[in-house]
């Protein structure tokens, strides 16, 4: 593995209520790389996600076990709202806030109590440039978020987690819900990002994740309902040179 | 095998009666008012009635604007006083209150609803006007348009409260992810995005909680003096109107109903109608909010 591990994943369980979803997940997510999550439906690669930003606590009944370290910190005891400072989302349906597109990507950055509009002005450039949308609404700000086209607004949700200057952007699915244009537009944004940002991305597409991602972790599940990791490697492994049969059978579409 | 499809078709016919049968009741009040409100109107004419100042049926006068004047502010002020606390009420319970708590306040609140009318009036005078008489101004006397306000708004906190908790529930639960997501906390998310967000079904709520007010009587009668003056301050404090006795419309009909005859009987109708004009388009408003959220 080249580079260093910015999230650190040790022998973690989660569990609904007495129900076990996920089990001795065991993960390093390199630094400044994409790591792609896959696996079949109801595997536990979203709960997984979405443990990392801690959404899951707002969930009740949710309890984990074992350790997720960042930068040696462990997550669970950081103080959540630092964390999501730190590690942002992109959802798997855009969900602009029905607020101007300026109000939506300087969302974080208020609530973070900066209120100097020539900052939030450079901040919002910068943010949609990063998004690639900056040329299609640099003459709208004050237009609705909700006004855009869908690919726009995933766009204009990726601008306002950037804005916020995370050291990883989560992804869950965030092109499941776009057309196949838009979907490749997000692709390129996703390759561009790596280059400052650490990118975990969830995706149901196999061919996505072998395009975007350098990293590929695959999650399953038996009659168990039980999510475990089975083979986390470089994508270009995973795809040619699957080491389990799981893996091997679920690449080449004989299940999922 | 035919009779029950003629027991279904039979059923069918009575459930379809008894709903017109309600909406036929609610067509008769509003003509029979109308009917019995109209001498009045005509008698004494539209503008004379509504605008003049001086009640005093014994010689023929017959102004309501100081109980339009008194159902309009003491409204107002259940409305300062009330929306805050309901508003408060519906964000605890839909976005702070864990589950076994809620299943405690809400029913609670909810009960407030079923406490009859008098009794709110009793409590009112009995615990509230002695408290209110204490504040020093030539001529209060406890009862009035705060006391007034203060018994209303707390009887119009279950209606803006369920209201606004189920419009703060509806926000979608992508909102609330997407502002935590950013490092915003629970409570700049509420303030932020969910309000915000809840806000038509918010403004649903206090609007039918005002018409919910306009409507309120007995409680009315019991603490607000029943004076038929156009309330004006007690001193050169303005707020101090809040003090001065007062009448609504409601008590209007309620109180001289039982001995008018003739023109001033017509005339409490003519309140009547009055009232359920302004309730309609309070509700309408109401309607039209609900429906824009959806």
């Amino acid at each position: 593995m080249t580079g260093s591990a910015i999230l650190k994943t040790n022998g973690f369980n989660l569990y609904y209520g007495s129900f076990k979803a996920l089990e001795d997940i065991n993960i390093d997510i390199p630094e400044n790389q994409v790591t792609a999550i896959i696996g079949p439906s109801g595997c536990g690669k979203s709960t997984f996600l979405r443990t990392f930003n801690r959404m899951n606590d707002l969930i009740p009944n949710v309890k984990v076990e074992g350790k997720i370290k960042m930068a040696d910190q462990d997550i669970f005891d950081m103080d959540v709202v630092e964390l999501r400072r730190r590690i942002g989302m992109v959802f798997q349906r855009p969900n602009p806030f029905p607020k101007s597109i300026f109000d939506n990507v300087t969302y974080g950055p208020r609530a973070n109590g900066l209120r100097d509009r020539a900052k939030l002005e450079e901040i919002a450039e910068r943010s949609l440039r990063g998004a690639a949308i900056w040329d299609e609404v640099k003459d709208d700000l004050n237009k609705s978020g909700l006004a855009l086209s869908g690919g726009q607004q995933q766009r204009l949700c990726i601008a306002r987690a950037l804005a916020v200057e995370p050291e990883v952007i989560l992804m869950d699915e965030p092109a499941s819900a776009l057309d196949p244009i838009a979907t490749l537009r997000i692709e390129e944004l996703i390759r561009s990002l790596k280059e400052q940002y650490t990118i975990v991305i969830v995706t149901h597409n196999m061919q996505q994740a072998a395009r975007v991602s350098d990293y590929t972790a695959f999650f399953y599940t038996d009659e168990s309902r039980t999510g475990i990791l089975v083979e986390f490697a470089l994508t270009k492994e995973i795809f040619t040179n699957p080491k389990d049969k799981r893996t091997e059978d679920y690449i080449t579409g004989r299940f999922g | 095998m035919e009779i029950k499809y003629i027991i279904d078709r039979f059923i069918k016919y009575v459930l379809l009666i008894m709903a017109l049968l309600s909406v036929f009741i609610l067509f008769l009040i509003a003509v029979f008012t109308f009917r019995e409100g109209l001498p009045a109107f005509q008698e004494i004419g539209w503008r004379e009635f509504t605008l003049g100042t001086v009640w005093r049926p014994g010689q023929e006068q017959y102004g309501i604007l100081a109980m339009i004047a008194g159902s309009v502010l003491v409204t107002l002020g259940a409305i300062v006083i009330g929306v805050p606390f309901a508003l408060g009420c519906a964000i605890f319970l839909a976005e702070i209150a864990p589950d076994n708590v809620r299943k405690i306040v809400r029913p609670a609140i909810e009960l407030l609803a079923g406490i009859p009318s008098v009794v709110y009036g009793l409590v009112g005078m009995v615990v509230l006007v002695p408290v209110i008489r204490k504040i020093p101004a030539p001529g209060n006397s406890g009862f009035g348009l705060l006391s007034a306000s203060i018994v209303l708004a707390v009887m119009i906190l279950p209606t803006i409260t369920n209201i606004a908790e189920d419009a703060i529930r509806a926000v979608p639960r992508s909102y609330r992810e997407g502002s935590l997501s950013l490092g915003s906390t629970h409570w700049q998310t509420i303030v932020n995005v969910i309000i915000p967000a809840a806000r038509s079904g918010i403004i649903a709520g206090i609007i039918l909680g005002v018409g919910r007010a306009l409507g309120e009587t007995m409680a009315m009668i019991m603490v607000i003096g029943n004076s038929v003056v156009v309330p004006s301050p007690l001193n050169d404090n303005p707020l101090t109107i809040f003090l001065r006795q007062a009448r609504t419309l409601t008590g209007n009909i309620a109180v001289e109903i039982g001995y008018a005859t003739g023109v001033h009987e017509s005339a409490l109708f003519a309140t009547g109608v009055v009232l359920f004009g302004l309730i309609i388009v309070i509700n309408s408003i109401a309607r039209v909010l609900m429906h824009q959220r959806s």
